[in-house]
């Protein structure tokens, strides 16, 4: 060995990162705010941010964020878990059977229980068996969805007399700040602009909070604390990036990543019963999940495989379907409008920045919006609901570079 | 000998297995799995059961080889689903709005489905090309795409229009169907069927017999190999994906030709997954995707025959995600063994070459 070569090994000083991941965050929910409460008092739509809007949104983002969740638990060590939406459906069924029976704790359980089987299969095909990734994970798809309506045939069947139904279950209690929540109430009814949106939206997120809900936020707090500040996530994640060089390091591969996909089914299972224990509903219904075990997926992708980028995500999403469902077409185009004011920025920006072919893109891109914003006079129904399927899409296209999944995702890795 | 075991035993293993665990399944739930399983193959004789199976074989078959085509290279092309679904909503537009003499129009409507499929599969390619994303991720969100605009374009006040509980696009004129083969009470065979056995010869000339057939499989053996022999890795993807979605168009021409003559609401949603469990089960090869589609269409079609002694028939879809699940196990554990063998019977020439 040349000593002479010895310094290249010394790492080179790290770059240190201009804003921290936390400010990242908190500046993008100040600007999301900033963005919904200037749309609706340009395009006058209050129902942008009023309570009941965010409420329905939180309802309908928990179990988008949960599959995402789980997403990031198997993609974090390197199995990609298209089997989703299979596990949520197992979850649905299993919160429908001991919800009925035994409440919403016990379906929680049962939830987590069911999808942590599918979990375990998948996690047997993948990683003892080497089956690739998706291969197992569309057949978990096909099973999941296959097993749960042979078991609702059998046992729902007789209780509802709808072989696609379950009896109703019963729900978590909500709880409220109340005196936080009615004076954001009263500032919310007094429209001012700003300000009543920031009240709206705060009261939306404090009324009729579902212990869910808690649960939720405390998951993916808990999930980044687990797999970013603890040796095991260290671990966990290095079977993601390098399962060779963990393995090297004595490092039980296959352990963490059995650990990793069970974990992940279990939290896709939760976000079935998320579906199940919506106050919207009676139970578990067939169909349900339509598709959510992928929009969580999609939630993660576009959050880069992090866990506050989830979060951001499955909000995202889950509010472009409260507010389709609170308040229909119309309102949802003024969403289009507050798209094109984000691209109005993001030029801006781009321009600053010199960078001349991006923000000609972003100008084209902003005029094609505003024309339909312009022309339509509202968004059809069967289209707004497939809002994330088309958000990730462009998001994908436009900033697939800077994404940066775990190195060894979807990489069959055999132990030798 | 050897080559033969190693592929017929996988899924004939997988098969076995399936039913061995859907018959235990069945025994749990309190209903006797010998008389379930009579019963589904005494129903193949009943009423238009046995032409239903081969209608439905023609239609998975279809769904199979535009997977196959794509997994050749390693590609995933999970939006058959959705590429089958906005090619028939074209083609029933396209083909209900037109006036041609027959067999024109019936052509004319089926180039339009496979253009419109091959479209829908371009945007997954082309992104994948020039931005590198990742297909599976990008064809299952044109999967829930489709749906989407499938529902728009059947609305009322788009090209559908409302019969009865039922919103579906203009009848398609008697000029544009397709006759099928009548066999009295049994039910007629889509003429259509013929089409994907044709697919399917020229899907094995393509695949080897030409040059495009022999790089599509390069790329998938060792993609860094192809590429060393001249092999253009963004024009293979892209040509790949453009037919495994002209392809997929076809996917539900036998019906909408030879049956319904228009899309509606109870358009069959899933082939496309079929289509990959087949494609899976045939390992791209079009006799095992035959075989493969056969048997789809055999569980699906009998099933129906399992709520007459009291099984719901639902357990006809655990066996079939059991036997694609068990089937891809247990082509790895062949293939593994058959790898240790080949290293055991290397070691023991090398060993005896030491030897001597």
């Amino acid at each position: 060995m040349n000593p002479s070569e010895a310094p290249a090994t010394v790492p080179p000083p790290r770059k240190s990162r201009r804003i921290p991941g936390w400010a990242v965050g908190a500046l993008g929910v100040a600007g999301a705010v900033v963005l919904l409460s200037t749309t609706s008092y340009l395009t006058g739509v209050p129902q942008l941010t009023s309570t009941g809007t965010i409420q329905t949104a939180v309802r309908l983002a928990l179990p988008i964020l949960l599959a995402a969740l789980g997403g990031l638990w198997a993609e974090r060590a390197g199995v990609v878990n298209i089997g989703l939406e299979g596990m949520m459906i197992m979850g649905t069924w299993g919160a429908a059977w001991a919800g009925y029976q035994w409440g919403p704790w016990a379906a929680l359980v049962a939830a987590a229980v069911f999808g942590a089987l599918g979990g375990l299969l998948h996690a047997i095909a993948t990683v003892t068996f080497g089956v690739n990734h998706i291969v197992s994970g569309v057949a978990i798809n096909l099973l999941g969805a296959g097993l749960t309506k042979y078991l609702s045939t059998l046992i729902f069947f007789p209780l509802s007399n709808n072989p696609r139904e379950s009896p109703a279950v019963p729900k978590f209690d909500t709880y409220s700040a109340s005196g936080l929540s009615d004076w954001l109430g009263e500032l919310e009814a007094q429209q001012r602009v700003g300000l009543s949106d920031v009240a709206g939206i705060l009261r939306g997120l404090v009324t009729g909070v579902s212990p869910l809900t808690m649960l939720a936020i405390l998951l993916v707090i808990g999930s980044y604390l687990v797999l970013w500040r603890t040796r095991f996530g260290l671990r966990l994640r290095s079977c993601g990036e390098n399962p060779v060089a963990a393995e090297s390091l004595g490092v039980n591969v296959y352990l963490y990543k059995y650990v990793a996909v069970i974990s992940s089914g279990a939290l896709a299972g939760i976000g079935g019963a998320a579906l199940v224990l919506n106050p919207g509903q009676p139970g578990y219904l067939e169909g349900q999940t339509n598709g959510r075990g992928f929009i969580g997926l999609a939630a993660m992708i576009f959050g880069n495989w992090r866990p506050g980028g989830l979060l951001g995500g499955a909000a995202l999403f889950g509010y472009a379907d409260g507010l389709q469902l609170r308040s229909g077409g119309k309102t949802f185009l003024a969403l289009v409008y507050g798209a094109v004011l984000l691209l109005v920025v993001i030029v801006i920006w781009q321009l600053v920045r010199r960078r001349w072919f991006a923000a000609a893109f972003g100008i084209l891109a902003a005029g094609l919006l505003y024309a339909v914003y312009y022309s339509v006079e509202e968004v059809p129904s069967e289209l707004t609901t497939y809002a994330p399927h088309l958000v990730t899409l462009v998001v994908l296209a436009v900033a697939s570079q800077r994404l940066r999944m775990p190195a060894a995702d979807g990489v069959v890795y055999r132990r030798g | 000998m050897g080559i033969l075991r190693g592929k017929l035993l996988p899924p004939v293993l997988a098969i076995l297995f399936s039913a061995l665990l859907c018959g235990i399944a069945l025994v749990v739930s309190g209903a006797n799995p010998l008389r379930a399983f009579g019963v589904m193959f005494a129903q193949v004789g009943e009423g238009t059961t046995a032409v239903d199976i081969i209608n439905s074989t023609g239609t998975y078959y279809i769904a199979a080889l535009a997977v196959a085509i794509g997994f050749q290279m390693n590609l995933f092309n999970i939006g058959v689903e959705g590429q089958y679904r906005v090619a028939a909503v074209v083609a029933a537009v396209v083909g209900g709005s037109i006036a041609l003499p027959p067999g024109l129009h019936a052509l004319v409507i089926i180039l339009t489905a496979a253009v419109a499929g091959a479209l829908w599969a371009a945007i997954p390619a082309i992104l994948k090309v020039t931005r590198g994303v990742n297909e599976v991720i990008s064809t299952i969100m044109m999967n829930g795409l489709a749906l989407g605009l499938a529902a728009y374009l059947i609305g009322a006040d788009v090209f559908g229009e409302l019969r009865g509980n039922n919103i579906r696009t203009p009848e398609i004129p008697e000029t544009g169907w397709v006759p099928g083969i009548p066999f009295g009470s049994s039910g007629t065979v889509f003429g259509l069927v013929f089409l994907a056995a044709l697919l399917g010869i020229g899907y094995w000339v393509m695949m080897n017999r030409t040059r495009f057939g022999f790089e599509l499989r390069a790329s998938g053996e060792s993609s860094t190999a192809a590429a060393a022999g001249g092999v253009n890795a963004k024009k293979m993807v892209l040509i790949a994906m453009l037919l495994s979605g002209g392809i997929a168009g076809l996917v539900s021409m036998p019906e909408i030709l030879g049956r319904d003559h228009t899309y509606n609401l109870n358009f069959p949603a899933g082939i496309g997954f079929s289509g990959i469990a087949i494609a899976l089960l045939g390992r791209n090869h079009p006799g095992g995707i035959a075989f493969g589609a056969l048997l789809w269409a055999f569980l699906d079609k009998s099933g129906l025959a399992l709520d007459n002694v009291g099984v719901p028939r639902e357990i006809v879809t655990i066996m079939q995600g059991a036997i694609v699940l068990s089937v891809v196990v247990a082509y790895e554990v062949v293939r593994r063994f058959e790898l240790a063998a080949q290293q055991r019977q290397v070691g023991r020439q090398l060993g005896t070459v030491d030897a001597a």
